[in-house]
């Protein structure tokens, strides 16, 4: 009897089971029901709506054309490569040629260029952010100086910024040998532009509020400014300036995709952009496969960030989500 | 005429607040000798904490000023080291490195590595901490925050060690067996120490002088107890003197007959 009741789970594990597992999967299959469902129903010029099956065929496509992709770039480098080795045979003072694939990019490149992009953006807007961030919380005056301003530029529009950024950028950046593309500083510096409104605001909260009697701490010891900056200052506001890039990265990865389709910036936001150009009767479903591929890779940015987060906060009781 | 180690001369403060400025202390005169302990008492908003304050070179006093070892104080320093109520550990910080901190701040030239690490934990063995060295504020009990925050406080060898309310966030026992520990440190530092307590018996315990402050505003020095108990002193045995029941009844009619709080 005792050896069978070691077998079952425990009570509470079970109802642990179901909170976690069996709950969400109900709600998502409730979710494909629905969708499946009233899909059915609204005709467009791209012929029917798609379902989650005619969604799910068009990512196994697109994995698919994926690994075609990639095949044939081996195959060209593996007949490029046999060429120069014959031409070298033949004469071994030939000149030989060395060209790059020039594939078409997969979806899974497209992914890759957005992450890249997104996180540019979000670096460069994180060390804009966080010294303006710190300078503001710790005097009254800069923050009642800048304040307005980051109020007035906060909702602005990634769509709003993009002409503007775009004109400068092609008037500063020129060069014969371009290190970047214009189209991925373009999308990189509309996503810095939109997103470092959180972590400065997050980020001056935090510092503003440290405890008092820290701070006296720091002025009975004589700190100086750059040790009360790094020893006091940073560890007791990394929880609101990890709040605040939490809230950036978000903000960053959802603009990003508006900038994408903007700027022709070769990632998800141009996927989507030219599916609906292209206009065949499976684009509404591949248009689909980019927009859970842009929701789970969001969650997973945010996953990421809140891991970080826990990492660095001295204070492993609290309750970070 | 011989000056006093530390002198506070005709010390005023205003505070300024949107019904005009507000006086908390007038006229606060107060010497104190090398390595006396001295303790402020008072009704709660009786301006203790401000005194403290502005010996710490928190508050600048309106009118009066400080004199250490004949040197003006007009801000924060290490040489005039405070223990705060609530410990104020760096919570990222553990133990020792909490005192390394202060340590490295005050004695960066004056001492080698080696020397530095002897001394964090010499000061950490004066308050019986060394077990705990590498535990985070969080991980240990309140008692033994408020030892390192003495610890550390100690590491800067102030020439005065100020205390506000040290062991008022403890429970009866803690605070019996921290008062212990101040009374030894005491005996063999020979510290000067201002301490800020609500504790009658606390006050007479440990004390050298009782300073007994009005009520505010402009609250200022009422009266001056000498408690004239040999040392070392001992809880148990002096439960029963009758020197000891004289000086806690003093400070008792002081602050319940002559100064009554009019509750709020």
């Amino acid at each position: 009897m005792s050896y069978l009741n070691q077998l079952r789970l425990p009570k509470h594990l079970g109802t642990k089971f179901i909170h976690i597992f069996v709950v969400p999967f109900i709600a998502f299959l409730i979710f494909l029901g629905i969708w499946s469902g009233s899909a059915s129903t609204i005709e467009t010029s791209l012929g029917q709506v798609p379902g989650p099956a005619q969604v799910w065929e068009q990512a196994t496509t697109l994995y698919k054309e994926h690994t075609a992709e990639r095949e044939k770039e081996t195959k060209f480098y593996q007949r490029q490569d046999k060429r120069n080795a014959q031409k070298l045979n033949e004469n071994p003072q030939a000149e030989i040629k060395i060209r790059p694939y020039t594939g078409k990019s997969t979806f899974i490149d497209q992914m890759l260029t957005s992450l890249y992009t997104v996180m540019t953006g979000f670096i460069i807007a994180s060390l804009i952010a966080i010294p303006i961030g710190i300078v503001s919380g710790l005097s009254g005056t800069v923050h009642r100086a800048i304040n307005p301003l980051i109020q007035i530029f906060k909702p602005v529009s990634p769509l709003a910024w993009l002409p503007i950024v775009t004109m400068i950028v092609s008037a500063v950046y020129v060069s014969d040998d371009p290190m970047f593309s214009k189209s991925f500083l373009n999308s990189a510096i509309t996503v810095t532009l939109c997103c470092m409104w959180p972590t400065i605001i997050n980020t001056a909260i935090g510092v503003s509020s440290i405890d008092s009697d820290l701070i006296n701490v720091s002025r009975v010891l004589r700190l100086n400014w750059a040790t009360n900056i790094y020893k006091i200052v940073l560890p007791s506001s990394v929880p609101m300036i990890f709040a605040g890039l939490r809230l950036s990265l978000g903000i960053g990865w959802m603009v990003l995709i508006a900038a994408e389709m903007l700027a022709q910036n070769p990632g998800l936001g141009k996927f989507v952009w030219d599916e609906f150009q292209n206009g065949s009767s499976n684009s509404l479903a591949r248009i689909m496969v980019a927009v859970f591929a842009i929701g789970l890779i969001g969650f997973m940015l945010d996953r990421i960030m809140l891991m970080l987060q826990r990492k660095v906060s001295w204070d492993k009781n609290a309750n970070i989500r | 005429m011989l000056h006093s180690y530390l002198q506070l001369t005709q010390v005023s403060i205003e505070f300024p607040t949107d019904n005009g400025p507000f006086k908390a202390l007038d006229n606060v005169n107060l010497n104190i000798n090398e390595k006396e302990f001295v303790s402020l008492i008072g009704h709660s908003g009786c301006g203790k904490s401000t005194v403290l304050n502005i010996v710490a070179g928190m508050h600048q006093a309106t009118s009066g000023g400080v004199l250490l070892e004949d040197k003006e104080v007009n801000e924060p320093g290490p040489d005039r080291a405070v223990v705060f109520q609530n410990h104020s550990l760096l919570p990222w910080l553990t133990a020792y490195q909490n005192v390394e901190l202060a340590v490295k701040q005050v004695f960066k030239h004056s001492k080698s590595k080696s020397e530095i690490h002897d001394w964090i934990m010499h000061n950490l063995e004066l308050v019986h901490m060394t077990h705990a060295k590498d535990k985070l504020p969080a991980e240990i009990s309140g008692g033994m925050k408020q030892r390192v925050g003495i610890a550390r406080a100690l590491s800067m060898e102030p020439k005065v060690l100020l205390m506000d309310e040290p062991f008022g966030a403890l429970d009866a026992l803690t605070r019996a067996h921290l008062q212990d520990s101040i009374m030894e440190i005491h005996a063999s530092l020979g510290n000067t120490v201002i301490m800020i307590t609500h504790d009658v018996d606390e006050a007479v315990l440990l004390s050298d002088r009782i300073v007994m402050m009005t009520n505010g505003p402009s609250a200022t020095i009422g009266s001056i107890l000498d408690i004239k108990l040999a040392r070392p002193r001992n809880r148990l045995e002096l439960a029963d003197n009758p020197q000891f029941n004289h000086y806690r009844a003093e400070v008792l009619k002081f602050l319940h007959e002559k100064h009554v709080k009019i509750a709020a």
